[in-house]
């Protein structure tokens, strides 16, 4: 399949704008995580995923898993993006009625697979999904996406341990490593080094790519597939706030929103309008 | 009446009969099957039943993502670690979902005897009864157990179903038609009503026969399920006794005794007693010498009947 990936930059380029957006008028929300994780849904939901917006529950259907679902604003924004629901909605996020929650909730939203937010456990659930298409001899295959600081989560290690012991090749999980969680950097508040040799030595496949970079992120992708016997750890080294410069590196962004000034100056710099609405 | 047996057997035995009716049950363990008795199930449908090992976590996470691609899951460990140690996966991935999970959880209360108090969950009652979306429910004997497991397995929903470690007594006869929500008269009366759950309803038959020999009849009621309380029953009960003791092998903070106690002040405030574990942890010894000494056997609802009907 050939790869468009000026069609691709595009896409996570409005992603990003939905991001500011929807953030900005919820007042509050994650940009953080969210930027950094915009090539990855990007490519899953444009060009990897066996799926179909029209009809979010068809069988066979390939899956996602937001688990650290904080980072709700990307998914949100992606799935109305590939046209799940109206763009409309995104104005609505975190507010009271709104189908789009605060954290990820698959009762209300089309394409969400799993309620998630409280950490680790989405991960956890996308084992489950996995031994179920392989109870299935489903080909469908199961996606999820971890932050770093979550791996300070032991409900992840367990996850881990069965992932490999039941030998889920169908299951694939990206790490967006941008080295920061709320109170710091990963290594101030608790390291989590070195990534590769954990994973690696919990009987996972280890591909370590540039997060942002969408080759690299479709060449581990098509290898994850090739993988007979184990589920693969996608490590995608990212930076946290990606593409909005003042947000960048910055651990400040994990969970503030934009005032106006800030919102137009970022969605400028993202190639948009300066118009928040 | 039939031999002796644990409800935690024959909920093992009944996960065997689903297995072979319906192709979506799916059964995990965490390195309990053999006390848990899904060992039977484990080795009828060995592709359906998946060992998660010790990480009870993971193994209610795990059965959420099955849930969640449709299957009908029965995840099950000790009391303790479903309600306890896995609260939090069991409220955010089960609940909140309202995936199709069945918790099925053994060795709950002081009747696990010798473990002692790390082992003893005197709490999963009220951990479990608080979480919007989920049924609740305390099986007394083998039959009811069973039946409970085929109706569960039924509802699409998450459940909770708390099962003993000790052998007890068929109550019931093979046609008891089991609803949830829907509380069992077992013996009429009017001086007092004695509802209870799990092992408690047979100290409470005990006890109805013990006050029968003193003149005294007794309405007793097995709440088999606690979430979605029988409301209707408490409050006739309310009306034509006039008091009730309620019994459960739980604290009495958050249990049974309180969710009775939900419906009577609101509806027809009786006089009530709570017979339970008083806001303490448990200990090693035999089930009968800790019920004993926690007072929770017969002799204590005789004596709860006798002062409230005072």
């Amino acid at each position: 399949m050939v790869v468009d990936y000026q069609i691709l930059e595009s896409v996570a380029k409005n992603i990003r704008q939905s991001i500011i957006k929807s953030v900005h008028a919820a007042g509050s929300g994650h940009p953080g995580g969210s930027l950094s994780a915009v090539e990855i849904l990007t490519a899953l939901y444009f060009y990897k995923m066996n799926i179909d917006p029209k009809d979010p529950k068809k069988a066979d259907r390939d899956r996602f898993v937001l688990s650290k679902g904080h980072a709700a604003p990307v998914l949100y924004s992606t799935l109305a993006e590939r046209g799940y629901f109206d763009k409309k909605h995104l104005m609505t996020l975190r507010k009271i009625g709104s189908m789009l929650q605060g954290h990820p909730d698959m009762k209300r939203v089309p394409g969400v697979e799993m309620s998630t937010g409280s950490l680790a456990q989405g991960f956890s659930a996308s084992i489950g999904m996995a031994l179920a298409s392989k109870l299935d001899n489903s080909r469908s295959r199961i996606y999820t996406l971890l932050g770093d600081g979550e791996l300070q989560e032991g409900l992840i290690w367990e996850a881990a341990m069965s992932g490999a012991h039941y030998k889920l090749n169908n299951l694939t999980a990206f790490l967006d490593f941008n080295g920061l969680q709320i109170d710091g950097t990963n290594e101030e508040v608790m390291n989590v080094k070195p990534v590769d040799e954990k994973w690696k030595s919990f009987g996972w496949h280890v591909i370590e790519i540039d997060g942002h970079c969408f080759k690299e992120i479709i060449d581990a992708l098509i290898e994850a597939e090739t993988i007979k016997d184990k589920p693969t750890m996608i490590i995608a080294k990212t930076i946290k706030g990606k593409g909005v410069s003042y947000m960048e590196n910055n651990a400040g962004w994990h969970g503030k929103a934009p005032n106006d000034e800030e919102a137009k100056a970022a969605l400028v710099e993202l190639g948009g309008e300066a118009d928040v609405r | 009446m039939s031999d002796k047996m644990a409800t935690r057997q024959a909920y093992g035995e009944a996960l065997v009969a689903l297995g072979k009716e319906n192709e979506d049950v799916v059964v995990l363990d965490a390195d309990l099957s053999k006390s848990t008795m899904t060992v039977g199930f484990s080795k009828e449908f060995s592709d359906r039943f998946f060992n998660m090992g010790i990480a009870e976590q993971n193994l209610m996470g795990t059965a959420a993502g099955l849930a969640a691609s449709g299957k009908i899951v029965f995840a099950s460990t000790f009391a303790m670690f479903a309600a306890g140690r896995a609260f939090e996966i069991v409220r955010n991935a089960i609940c909140y979902p309202s995936l199709n999970v069945k918790v099925c959880a053994t060795h709950a209360g002081i009747t696990v005897g010798e473990d002692g108090a790390s082992h003893q969950a005197i709490e999963d009652i009220a951990l479990m009864r608080a979480l919007p979306n989920m049924i609740v429910i305390n099986p007394s004997d083998p039959v009811s157990a069973k039946k409970a497991i085929f109706e569960v397995a039924k509802y699409h929903g998450p459940v909770y179903v708390r099962l003993g470690r000790v052998k007890v007594d068929s109550i019931y006869e093979d046609t008891l038609d089991f609803e949830i929500g829907k509380g069992i008269c077992l013996k009429d009366g009017a001086q007092a009503t004695v509802i209870a759950t799990g092992v408690m309803v047979h100290e409470a038959l005990k006890a109805a026969e013990i006050l029968e020999s003193e003149g005294i009849r007794i309405r007793v009621i097995d709440m088999h399920t606690i979430k979605p309380i029988d409301e209707e029953i408490i409050i006739k009960a309310a009306a034509e006794t006039g008091a009730i003791v309620t019994a459960e092998e739980h604290s009495v903070i958050g249990g049974l005794g309180s969710a009775v106690a939900e419906v009577v002040v609101k509806h027809h405030p009786v006089k009530m007693k709570m017979i339970g574990i008083q806001d303490i942890f448990g200990e090693s010894g035999k089930p009968d010498e800790l019920m004993k000494k926690f007072n929770i056997t017969s002799d204590d609802i005789v004596k709860a009947v006798n002062e409230i009907i005072k």
